[in-house]
């Protein structure tokens, strides 16, 4: 699994800002759907910035900026030890900086029922959340969503693809 | 909600109502059967000026061949074309084997209004079976002769047709990591496929109200899953589950008035809960720590077949509608989800895994007795056509997403493809009503 996270930072893109915090907007209807782009994760823009990020702090904060993707295992919510030292640094985070909101958006692989997919994305979602809440981040900081299998973020029927579907995308909703 | 509200999200969400998307689907037989029936449709004859509006037997063909129940001949190889009854000469038609025959002729009746009529025949006997006079306009035309088909296929078999149901799905096209998602309702046939609503975000679940005349489905326009009801017809929408966490997985009750539907109401806990559709009262059927989704009703509405992971895998239950400890129905093999109880209620259609691989099986209600159907990796979304004779399911070929139908005794199969992109997630109507 940790070839997937050096991966992970060349799958970002920065895209220009959220028109909406959280929730069920009403402009969320257009083509643009939450107004981000599908599977990439949005921060770092400044409001009236240019698009361009400057992510700058200690480490934590670069490991908040560029390690958001928990790993699983086929039909799996469990956590292995890395994902829970990583989940520590974003809870962390989240306790410092209260004015933080995360969607945690759960994925499975393609294989079996899509709407059994939806309740092990869930699964995968809560379990991150779960860690989350223990380090200290605020039940009103967090959001889950299940995709199931519906958005990969790689494509292809087999394992590497499946491994890299298999996730909880940590999305920070600046 | 109001209807002006409605109207609003239908704009927003840009829904391309009866526009001239027509995906067109092609229909391949992928796998045939030896005890086909072989019949003649023979070509109607005219009786107006100028050219014929219509090549019934075509379409009336074309049904009868994808029944799987008939092997219909080639125009080619009719040693004659007869229009009337005096004109059919049995024995030509025992030369070629053939044991039925259709006749029939179209008649102008008034302005674009036209009259068939047609007549079936056992050859052997040399007897009519069936015959009647149908009228429409041009533009029924085809709905005429999927009626003429199914008239035919009940007469020779007992068992009412499906040529004049139709079939939901979600398109999914563009880039693959970002691809545009259409739920579009066509005939049963891939024709008028007609787009009922698009997104840029996920579209999951179609299921048919008992009247065939809306469609309740999923969808993430709003950034999380939601339950909404369309109007067929109109195109007006309603969203009805929009609970915090997933609202998913919706079904109707045999009396239209309620979904079941799956929610985790955010605690992360997917249960299954009953959605009175009038008044928005919900009642929850299901409360268990693991997974319950994927509800469907019986056919008299007592019970509610689901999925559940209680046991360590997913497996299928029931449940009365009233409440109560669930019951498991399978038993063989690791995986079995997505159950769909058939028309007369004796089985349900599963996703089950075989050997590693994604099939669709039928598993005996009373027995447990479970029986693979379907030969490929990725098969899912399993739904029976509504005389019970065949299940649609969505499949892979060539890497791409397509439906496959198959008989219920896994003999007979073939395959929609779209012209462009991916299909999945097949819904079959019920039958019209008449």
């Amino acid at each position: 699994m940790k070839i997937f996270k050096l991966l992970v930072p060349a799958l970002f893109l920065v895209v220009a800002g959220c028109s909406s915090k959280g929730g069920l907007s009403t402009d969320g209807m257009g083509t643009d759907g939450m107004g981000t782009d599908d599977g990439a994760s949005t921060y770092g823009t400044i409001d009236g910035a240019d698009g361009s990020a400057t992510p700058i702090g200690d480490d934590r904060d670069a490991i908040v900026m560029n390690d958001r993707i928990i790993y699983f295992a086929f039909d799996s919510a469990e956590l292995d030890d890395a994902s829970i030292e990583l989940l520590r640094q974003h809870g962390r985070y989240l306790a410092d900086n209260p004015g933080e909101k995360v969607r945690l958006e759960g994925h499975t692989d393609e294989r079996g029922s899509r709407e059994y997919n939806i309740g092990l994305g869930e699964r995968r979602a809560v379990s991150v959340q779960s860690v989350l809440l223990v380090q200290g981040a605020a039940v009103n900081q967090l959001a889950t969503v299940s995709f199931g299998e519906e958005r990969p973020a790689a494509l292809g029927s087999d394992e590497t693809a499946y491994g890299q579907n298999r996730r909880v995308e940590i999305v920070y909703e600046r | 909600m109001t209807l002006l509200r409605a109207r609003i999200m239908l704009l927003c969400a840009c829904l391309c109502l009866s526009q001239a998307l027509r995906a067109e689907l092609t229909i391949e037989i992928t796998k045939g059967q030896g005890e086909a029936v072989p019949v003649a449709i023979v070509p109607f004859g005219w009786d107006g000026p100028g050219p014929k509006p219509y090549e019934i037997a075509r379409v009336v063909s074309s049904d009868l061949a994808r029944s799987g129940r008939f092997a219909p001949i080639a125009e080619k190889d009719m040693l004659q074309k007869p229009t009337a009854v005096a004109d059919i000469d049995f024995g030509d038609w025992r030369i070629i084997d053939t044991e039925v025959v259709v006749i029939g002729r179209i008649t102008p009746a008034g302005v674009g209004r036209y009259q068939m009529e047609f007549r079936v025949f056992d050859v052997f006997r040399g007897e009519q079976l069936l015959g009647y006079r149908l009228s429409s306009d041009t533009a029924g035309m085809r709905g005429a002769a999927h009626k003429i088909s199914d008239l035919i296929y009940e007469k020779l078999t007992g068992i009412r047709g499906v040529a004049s149901t139709r079939v939901a799905y979600v398109s999914v096209r563009g880039d693959r990591l970002k691809p545009t998602y259409r739920l579009i309702v066509a005939d049963a046939d891939g024709e008028n496929a007609t787009t009922l609503m698009e997104s840029r975000q996920p579209i999951m679940s179609p299921a048919w109200s008992p009247d065939g005349r809306k469609l309740a489905y999923v969808s993430f326009e709003n950034g999380q899953s939601q339950v909404f009801v369309q109007e067929l017809r109109t195109g007006a929408r309603r969203r009805v589950s929009a609970r915090k966490g997933v609202n998913s997985a919706p079904t109707w009750s045999p009396d239209g008035r309620r979904l079941a539907l799956t929610l985790s109401k955010g605690d992360g806990n997917l249960d299954i809960y009953l959605l009175e559709i009038s008044n928005q009262v919900l009642t929850r059927l299901t409360n268990w720590p693991s997974i319950e989704t994927e509800p469907s009703w019986s056919k008299d509405g007592s019970e509610v077949f689901f999925t559940s992971d209680r046991s360590g895998g997913p497996q299928v239950y029931k449940v009365s509608a009233k409440g109560g400890n669930p019951k498991r129905v399978t038993f063989e093999g690791g995986y079995n989800a997505r159950p769909r109880v058939s028309p007369d209620g004796t089985k349900v259609a599963v996703v089950h895994n075989d050997r590693g691989n994604y099939r669709i099986a039928v598993v005996d209600v009373e027995r447990a007795y479970t029986q693979v159907l379907t030969e490929g990796s990725l098969d899912e979304s399993p739904a029976f056509a509504p005389n019970g004779e065949m299940l649609i399911y969505a499949s892979r070929a060539g890497g791409r997403g397509v439906l496959s139908t198959v008989s219920v005794d896994g003999r007979f199969e073939q395959r929609l493809a779209a012209e462009e992109g991916e299909i999945r997630e097949p819904a079959w109507s019920p039958f019209p009503i008449n």
